[in-house]
């Protein structure tokens, strides 16, 4: 029962596609998983299922959500271990089914059992703002609201806080929920240069605190590829240490956000002034 | 024979709202009539082209009490749109319809002191309410049937209405919109863009508005103030300015605008 009541369910949104939910889902589930908890990601995003791929799982998926919604196959034997990380279990999506087959009902009902099991249970939320997504963020109690450095996908964030705000079970019984701002694909030297949004400007918009900030590298689109969170595929490299920081800040340490890239950026400078 | 169907696709419906003079006759009638006479006298055109709505909860003449009143009323050419207070039973299909939704409002009342109300006739009344009825009633009419009796003084100015302003402490998102038609918003945080505040009388951003401001609908004397201006839209009382028209200067300021005659009027604060 006390594991129970110490169960968190994350949402990781964002409203706009493509900025990194499922790649950060990946890589904080196996960060958390790796730190001795107990995690299970669910992939929300039925029909466009991409965390099996991200996680290396896809030739193992058997049954998914939608058959454990409809009844057709038990949670346990939807469960998919992870082989790297003993703590760590995936809940595809299905692929083939209509996202209109994920029921409210079903949902909570997942949730709670899901909750007794484990320490975090982190749903990788569908883009937009339907249906999928809404389902998605339902039962969290804490969100991870992923956004880049530009405006769209800034206003998307904002929206997507404000469906936090109004649309979860927690907003309805009048609580909050823990909203913390994940920023990804930073490069520094652009946003030093105005290409980018910098982060105050990001946090003055969203006025959520701020859990990490994770650099462009193609170290993240090599690990996918591979089908390995970069947290585990390269634990060494920039974006893997960033998320290990940001996994520490979720458990409760109070570590300081430092900005990637600033060291890089100078080297950055040096070498485009000795090309030119 | 065939009948050919007509080349409208549907027919339109708009909902309207008006306001409307209530007359709520007091028993005696009789004496309720006289003094609905006098008043006539000395205003004839009073009622002439005006709404009126008559509410007889007070009086409540049973059916045919409420045919005699209403040709009492066809008499003084005061024509009734509407029905109050009656039971279903006593309308006739010829007569106005029941109104259910009314709300009152005590804009137009003319000085219905307790001196106003009608002296105790002797007579019988036309129809015969109860007499505990309007005895009870007598103190609950003087709200509301005050437009029959005569002016006494000049019809005083709207009451002063107790602060109704809307105060919101967490920033309004993209995508949200607060609707507060009955007073002042202030919002303590930002609005951001694609978010939209709408209120009946003047807008406090105590952070950056960065989406749209709608100020005034009930009032060409309110105002936007906002810490920083980023706003896709302002507008007060129906006249607007998009981002585009907006002083460049007055940009990332904190600002104030307000209406001065038909043009808004930007300033820094």
């Amino acid at each position: 029962m006390g594991d129970c009541k110490m169960a968190k369910v994350l949402v990781v949104t964002s409203g706009k596609g493509g900025v990194g939910k499922t790649t950060s889902t990946a890589a904080l589930g196996a960060a958390l998983a790796s730190a001795g908890k107990n995690v299970v990601l669910i992939d929300f995003d039925v029909g466009l299922r991409n965390l099996d791929l991200v996680m290396g799982a896809e030739r193992r998926v058997v049954y998914d959500l939608i058959n454990v919604v409809q009844g057709d196959a038990k949670l346990s034997q939807a469960l998919i271990r992870d082989k790297r990380v003993p703590t760590l279990s995936l809940l595809p999506a299905s692929q083939t089914r209509d996202k209109d087959a994920l029921t409210d009902e079903g949902v909570t009902t997942i949730i709670s059992e899901l909750r007794e099991k484990f320490d975090w249970v982190i749903c990788d939320s569908p883009a937009g703002i339907e249906r999928g997504a809404t389902l998605a963020m339902r039962h969290a109690d804490i969100a991870i609201v992923v956004t880049n450095p530009e405006v769209s996908s800034v206003r998307d964030s904002d929206r997507i806080i404000g469906l936090l705000d109004s649309k979860t079970a927690r907003a309805e019984k009048g609580e909050r929920v823990d909203k913390h701002l994940l920023l990804t694909r930073f490069d520094a030297a652009r946003a030093g240069r105005g290409e980018m949004l910098n982060i105050n400007d990001v946090m003055e918009i969203l006025s959520i605190p701020l859990l990490g900030i994770i650099p462009e590298s193609s170290e993240v689109l090599r690990a996918s590829n591979l089908g390995s969170p970069v947290t585990l595929n390269n634990p060494a490299s920039a974006p893997a240490r960033a998320y290990f920081e940001a996994a520490k800040r979720l458990n409760g340490e109070a570590l300081e956000v430092t900005i990637p890239g600033d060291k890089k950026g100078l080297l950055g400078k040096l070498f485009g002034r000795r090309a030119a | 024979m065939t009948i050919q169907s007509s080349p409208r696709h549907s027919i339109r419906f708009h909902g309207r709202s008006y306001h409307a003079m209530v007359l709520a006759p007091e028993a005696p009638l009789a004496d309720w009539l006289a003094e609905l006479d006098s008043w006539l006298s000395r205003s004839p055109g009073f009622f002439l082209g005006r709404p009126v709505v008559l509410d007889v909860s007070i009086l409540a003449p049973g059916k045919t009490g409420l045919v005699d009143l209403l040709e009492k009323l066809t008499e003084r050419n005061i024509k009734v749109m509407g029905i109050e207070g009656a039971e279903p039973s006593w309308l006739e299909f010829a007569m106005p319809p029941l109104l259910l939704s009314g709300r009152q409002e005590n804009g137009i009342q003319a000085g219905g002191g307790p001196t106003a109300s009608p002296a105790a006739g002797e007579e019988t009344p036309a129809a015969a309410p109860s007499g505990e009825a309007s005895e009870d009633a007598k103190a609950a009419a003087d709200a509301v049937a005050a437009v029959a009796s005569p002016p006494v003084e000049p019809a005083p100015a709207l009451q002063p209405q107790r602060p109704n302003s809307l105060l919101l402490d967490s920033p309004v998102r993209s995508g949200q919109c607060i609707v507060h038609s009955e007073g002042d918003v202030i919002v303590v945080g930002s609005v951001a863009s694609g978010a939209e505040v709408i209120a009946g009388g003047s807008i406090h951003i105590y952070g950056t508005l960065r989406g749209r401001a709608i100020a005034g609908s009930r009032d060409p004397r309110a105002r936007i103030f906002c810490r920083k201006l980023e706003a896709e839209l302002l507008s007060i009382d129906g006249l607007y300015m998009v981002a585009e028209d907006m002083p460049v200067e007055l940009r990332g300021r904190p600002i104030q605008v307000w209406l001065d005659g038909d043009s808004l009027v930007m300033a820094q604060d």
